[in-house]
């Protein structure tokens, strides 16, 4: 018998995506050991990297790093098929819906801004539905929704700013097609 | 460990770290300010629509778990219910209302003071009469009383 090998080609963008991912993870997992007021209340800053693999690579490489984020940030701090986990998934998906849209406003009048402050409200939206849903079958979820709107549209602009900070600053460096590094790092 | 980095990200932050501090604002687009400024007010509008739902909008006085009357919280006025061991006097504001007297030993109702949210309850139990009030709409039906 002999061993059969798989070998699964791996490609520029799968390397540019787990590192995005990566980046993503690490700030997820940073942002784990802040402590909250309330469940649900977070800055979100994985998101700032979803925002900028959005604008600079487009919506498919975003939601790859956004749904890694989910899922192997989720496995790092335990959470991995808990309640929190489903929110944050369903969070992600009705973000990454809206930003689906939220890329074809006017770039002349509308900047990562209004994209993080949209994707924050969905993020909510999503995270509240589900709440409502499956965890919390009572109309009393919704008392709570002011203040996630609120956390929503403060951390989604601060978000937002750097997002267009750090883009900004990349104008001036091309977009990265790096050559796949030997082995892996 | 610095090559495992994003090359993109890699060059992104080390610019960001040296650039300096641009002017916030030259980050955001007129579109932006219009969305943030559309955004705001709709939050600030979610507050008064959405924590509304607790107010109380007419008190519901009942003899023997048997309704006797259905006092609307807008006018005050006072009623008086007789019980099986006197009379428990019920007094009613704009927005709330309280057991004035109740001829029971313990005065636990009179003590309660005024109830001002849906669903709250004050039950004078050795005159079998409780006033509790009810919010609009009739929700939160599944609970028999609510504290806060």
């Amino acid at each position: 018998m002999t061993p059969s090998t798989i070998e699964l080609p791996v490609t520029a963008d799968d390397y540019r995506i787990a590192r995005y991912a990566a980046a993503a993870i690490a700030l997820t997992v940073a942002e784990a050991a802040l402590p909250s007021p309330l469940p649900g209340i977070k800055p979100g800053l994985a998101n700032i990297i979803v925002l900028v693999v959005l604008a600079r690579y487009g919506w498919r490489d975003a939601a790859w790093v956004s749904l890694l984020r989910v899922v192997a940030g989720s496995l790092v701090i335990g959470q991995f098929l808990a309640p929190g986990f489903f929110l944050a998934l369903s969070g992600a998906l009705c973000s990454l819906a809206v930003l689906a849209l939220a890329q074809h406003l006017p770039p002349r009048f509308f900047g990562p801004v209004s994209a993080s402050v949209l994707a924050a409200f969905a993020h909510i939206g999503g995270q509240i539905a589900l709440a409502r849903v499956w965890l919390v079958p009572h109309d009393g979820v919704f008392y709570l929704v002011p203040l996630f709107a609120t956390t929503a549209l403060v951390f989604g602009a601060i978000n937002g700013l750097v997002a267009a900070r750090l883009l900004a600053i990349s104008v001036d460096i091309p977009v990265a097609a790096p050559a796949a590094p030997k082995g892996a790092s | 460990m610095k090559h495992s980095l994003p090359d993109g990200l890699r060059e992104l932050l080390a610019h960001a770290a040296t650039a300096g501090h641009a002017n916030w604002r030259t980050l955001l687009r007129p579109g932006d300010w219009l969305l943030l400024a559309l955004a705001a007010l709709l939050v600030a509008a979610s507050y008064p629509l959405l924590w509304r739902g607790g107010t109380a909008d007419r008190a519901i006085v009942k003899r023997d778990g048997q309704v006797v009357t259905e006092l609307a919280l807008n006018v005050a006025r006072k009623y008086a219910v007789t019980g099986a061991i006197g009379t428990t006097l019920i007094e009613v504001q704009p927005g709330r209302a309280r057991v004035v007297s109740d001829p029971g030993p313990r005065q636990y109702c009179v003590q309660q003071g005024w109830l001002t949210r849906a669903n709250a309850v004050a039950i004078c139990a050795p005159n079998h009469v409780t006033l509790q009030l009810a919010g609009r709409g009739g929700r939160n039906e599944a609970y028999d009383t609510l504290n806060y």
